[in-house]
């Protein structure tokens, strides 16, 4: 019942917001992210494989697809995140006026149902849907409350993302004809391994690769990204980089790496060294970035492209270490945005030759910053070193490719790179003398240091003591793990 | 039978009924309860209702599919009556004319849909295709109306010619010299070039009617001049009618040598879905984009053609009647518009929000974005070439031109939601807005539980 709750109190929040005024919409959107976080804490609290936790009831029996929800750790970790996310974003750009807010705020509320749909759904079908309702409710908010050329950039994304869910469709579909039952549910997509050839496996392989790596984005796929991101407005960037990209790595994770365990190991090097391209690559345009949002943009490739990398390295304690990072990535990144969008609202500009000494007039702004950076370049008793640590351990110690030395220490040099950029940012935008520009302002408000205090508090206890966040994807991480094993 | 003979008695009735009926709305009134009449009537002899006994010497034959098929259609047209009536009145001076010839068009599509003889399908064809080529040019003021109707006419003349040719050489290939498609491929008949040969003549006349490439190059130019509602009802009841009896006569009379012809299917699949979809992107009025954008969708449902299996036998009712369904929303909308191209559509949203609304569910449907039914009918199809198991170059081509299509589908989304413009005084009542959102409601319920209204439609008439 708690799956479908899930999804049903964020959908009928929409729903409803659409119909209220602009004023009293806000706030019902608040009201209800807060209850669905509610929601999703008792979901977590829960032991896992409660029956409570499972819904699968009959849907469309002709195509043999059920409605089929199911949360385990993986799920619940993210389901987590993006209840969490909501009620952060909407607190932090509370003062932002929108045109027409209360259609703003309800496919705000159905882009949350869409993407907790998509962590949930253990039926490839049901998958599908959601995957692509989570897709058009975000097309919506950033083509229409975006910057100049938003038309442009988000159609760009949507073009690609709905290319390569097309091309997961059609794997989607092989793989059920495959299955014994000729269903659509995740048991037995589990269990197709070894009735679709290796041959078979290598292209499906990329039909499915291609749609998770175009949302993560893996190089070359991501070509979409800055501009989007750039272009969307504060609240669905951050939507849209905390969470969205995290469908990717999910679906990787959830309905790749264990379904075609022989293709995930035939292009694992392939993808790997992608992973690595596209990590360096991202962080060298971040070091030479103006604009504070495609800085931010370029940064999270880089870290993407790690989890990623550490998916296919095959390792438990890689595995391990993507499931708290998914959720410690999220966190960061989302300070991160805040604090961009802070800045953009005070100083109306994003460009960071232009900035300067931000910390003698808002220091509490600048001291959450800090902690925010510094757990994206993962220093320790930060939540990015917990993670990072565990994902380079399981990326050395891989026993499904020949590289793993090479990888890691290739894939060190970003990190290295990461330090450098983000200090460098944190030094020039921050530090230095006071100019023309920063100078008459004031300490950032309530509701911004509440929330960017409330993700401080999350990147310090998971930097700390993550033991509660490995008990909740252990099991998870042990299963998903297994059924990628195999003979070679 | 119930359909063939009311749907005529009904169109002479319409022809008469200006003696009778001086207003457009009573003329109008009286279509719509018409059609509900016919589609009631087919509805009963789906579950064994016949009216009329009439022994056709094995010369139809009514089978249920065919049936469902047919209530799908004249659902459809009751759709399109029910928002474009008063349109249809007011092509012309003659309005019960017009009305008279759109049932005389159902009527063909009732034989086309039923035959099983060659003969019977060219006669279906005939009647479905010459009360068109009137009503193209009802518009008899309009100089492109007039152009559209000869150029209709000639082209279709043309391919009747072809369609006859077929079939005598099907004729004369044949072991025992019969029209009767079930016995036409059998023996060593099947593998003959003259067989072969005419079953290509057969198949380019009736790509014409249903234009697929490379015999579209009329469609968008009749589509274009021909008035909106007829252009609806072409683009969407029309082009069902005949494609069902391109199923009906590869399914039942070439189902066994399918290796024979398969191969031209899917050229002609693929290059209806290429041409389609690469030309519809460079229209400039939503009106022609509309058009290939009919040309398109009949890339999709050749899928089923080429593959015959169960998924895409009920695949095709869904995606037949999902895709009417939204296209006769979208022309209804493009109906009451004065300006077509895409700036027409500019700050749609702002004035007209429910309107605006519900054309993004049609054109989400067309583009085929989950939770509506243009989805599903895309996923049988799909689907059903991948059972098939040979031709998975063709489904890649379909994402490719798939994901082409939201280009052109989105631009009008775009038109109507993010960018600034004028408006358009709309003439549009209650009950055409209400209409329209009963249409995207069923658009949306064929999204979600297709299965639900496919068992149904089995369940009670079987």
């Amino acid at each position: 019942m708690i799956p479908v709750l899930l999804i049903a109190v964020p959908l009928f929040a929409g729903l409803v917001a659409f119909m209220l005024k602009d004023g009293a919409a806000r706030g019902w959107s608040l009201f209800a992210s807060l209850v669905t976080l509610v929601i999703a804490l008792i979901a977590v609290a829960l032991p896992g494989g409660s029956a409570e936790l499972a819904v699968n009831v009959e849907w469309l029996t002709g195509l043999n697809s059920r409605f089929a929800l199911q949360l385990d750790g993986l799920a619940g970790i993210l389901c987590l995140l993006t209840a969490l996310s909501y009620p952060i974003i909407f607190i932090a750009t509370r003062g932002e006026q929108y045109k027409k807010a209360k259609n703003f705020f309800g496919l705000m509320m159905l882009s949350q149902a869409g993407m907790l749909g998509v962590f949930l759904a253990s039926d490839a079908l049901l998958f599908y849907f959601f995957w692509e309702l989570a897709l058009i409710p975000v097309y919506f908010l950033a083509s229409q409350w975006g910057g100049e050329k938003r038309i442009q950039a988000t159609f760009k994304f949507f073009v690609y993302t709905f290319l390569g869910s097309l091309m997961m469709l059609v794997a989607i579909i092989y793989i059920s004809f495959h299955t014994r039952d000729h269903s659509f549910s995740i048991a037995s997509f589990y269990g197709v391994k070894g009735m679709i050839s290796g041959t078979d496996q290598e292209w499906l392989f990329w039909l499915m690769f291609v749609a998770f790596a175009v949302k993560m984005p893996i190089f070359p796929f991501h070509t979409w990204q800055p501009d989007t991101y750039e272009q969307a407005p504060p609240a669905v960037t951050m939507v849209l980089s905390a969470i969205m990209v995290k469908m990717g790595l999910y679906g990787v994770l959830r309905w790749l790496a264990p379904v075609l365990s022989i293709g995930t190991y035939m292009w694992g090097d392939t993808v790997s060294a992608l992973c690595i391209i596209g990590m360096i690559y991202a962080s060298l345009i971040a070091i030479r970035q103006d604009d504070l949002k495609r800085f931010v943009a370029y940064s999270s490739i880089a870290h993407v492209g790690l989890m990623c990398l550490a998916i296919f390295a095959t390792t438990e304690s890689g595995m391990q270490g993507v499931m708290i990072q998914l959720f410690s990535h999220g966190v960061n990144i989302l300070g991160l945005w805040i604090v961009v969008y802070l800045i953009e609202k005070k100083y109306h500009t994003r460009k960071i030759s232009e900035l300067g000494g931000v910390a003698q007039k808002a220091p509490v702004l600048t001291t959450m910053l800090v902690i925010i950076a510094l757990a994206n370049i993962a220093l320790p008793l930060t939540n990015g070193f917990v993670g990072e640590f565990l994902m380079f351990n399981g990326i050395y110690g891989s026993k499904a490719t020949h590289y793993n030395v090479l990888f890691m220490v290739t894939a060190a040099i970003p990190i290295i790179l990461g330090a450098v950029y983000m200090l460098k940012m944190v030094q020039r935008v921050f530090y230095g003398p006071v100019n023309v520009l920063t100078e008459k302002t004031t300490d950032i408000g309530w509701n911004q240091k509440f929330v960017l205090g409330l993700i401080v508090v999350l990147i310090l206890w998971i930097g700390v003591y993550p033991e509660p966040f490995f008990q909740l994807t252990r099991s998870a991480a042990e299963s998903l793990l297994s059924k990628m094993y195999f003979k070679p | 039978m119930n359909a063939i003979i009311i749907s005529a008695v009904l169109g002479v009735i319409m022809m008469f009924s200006g003696i009778f009926l001086k207003k457009n709305s009573s003329i109008a009134a009286l279509a719509i309860l018409g059609i509900i009449v016919l589609l009631a009537s087919t509805m009963l002899e789906m579950s064994g209702y016949r009216f009329f006994e009439i022994d056709t010497h094995g010369m139809l034959n009514f089978e249920v599919f065919g049936l469902l098929f047919n209530c799908v259609v004249f659902a459809a047209t009751l759709a399109l009556f029910l928002l474009n009536a008063k349109d249809i009145a007011a092509i012309g001076s003659n309005p019960g004319e017009y009305f008279a010839l759109i049932f005389f068009v159902l009527c063909g599509i009732a034989i086309a849909s039923s035959f099983s003889t060659l003969l019977m399908l060219f006669i279906g064809i005939e009647i479905i295709s010459i009360p068109l080529y009137i009503l193209t040019g009802s518009d008899k003021r309009n100089l492109r109306s007039n152009e559209a109707a000869l150029k209709y006419l000639l082209m279709g003349a043309f391919s009747t010619g072809l369609m006859l040719l077929g079939i005598a050489f099907l004729y004369g290939a044949s072991e025992k010299g019969t029209f009767v498609i079930d016995q036409l491929a059998l023996g060593k008949a099947a593998a003959s070039p003259l067989m072969i040969t005419g079953l290509l003549l057969l198949t380019s006349a009736l790509a014409f009617k249903v234009s697929a490439a490379p015999f579209h190059f009329w469609a968008p130019d009749v589509y274009d001049g021909a008035p909106t509602p007829i252009t609806s009802f072409m683009a969407t009841v029309v082009k069902g009618g005949a494609f069902i009896a391109f199923i009906r006569l590869f399914g039942d009379a070439f189902g066994d040598i399918k290796p024979q012809w398969q191969i031209f299917i899917a050229l002609l699949a693929a290059a209806t879905l290429l041409i389609g979809n690469v030309t519809a992107v460079f229209q400039q009025s939503v009106k022609r984009m509309l058009a290939y954008s009919s040309v398109a969708h009949m890339g999709f449902m050749l899928f089923s053609l080429l593959t015959l299996n169960t998924l895409a036998r009920e695949g095709i009712i869904l995606y037949i009647a999902a895709y009417c369904v939204a296209t006769i929303g979208l022309f209804a909308i493009v109906a009451k518009m004065k300006d077509y191209s895409f700036e027409g559509f500019n700050g749609l949203a702002t004035h007209y929000p429910k309107l605006a609304l519900v054309a993004t569910v049609f054109l989400l449907s067309l583009a085929g974005i989950p939770l509506t039914g243009g989805f599903l009918g895309k996923y049988y199809m799909i689907a059903s070439v991948i059972q098939n198991g040979h031709f998975l170059w063709l489904v890649i081509l379909s994402l490719v031109c798939a994901a082409i299509s939201v280009y052109y589908y989105f631009r009008v989304i775009q038109a109507m939601y993010f960018k600034e413009g004028p408006g358009q005084q709309l003439e549009t009542g209650s009950g055409f807005t209400g209409w329209l959102i009963v249409l995207a409601l069923i658009v949306i319920l064929l999204g979600i539980f297709p299965q639900w209204l496919i068992d149904r439609l089995y369940i009670i008439y079987l």
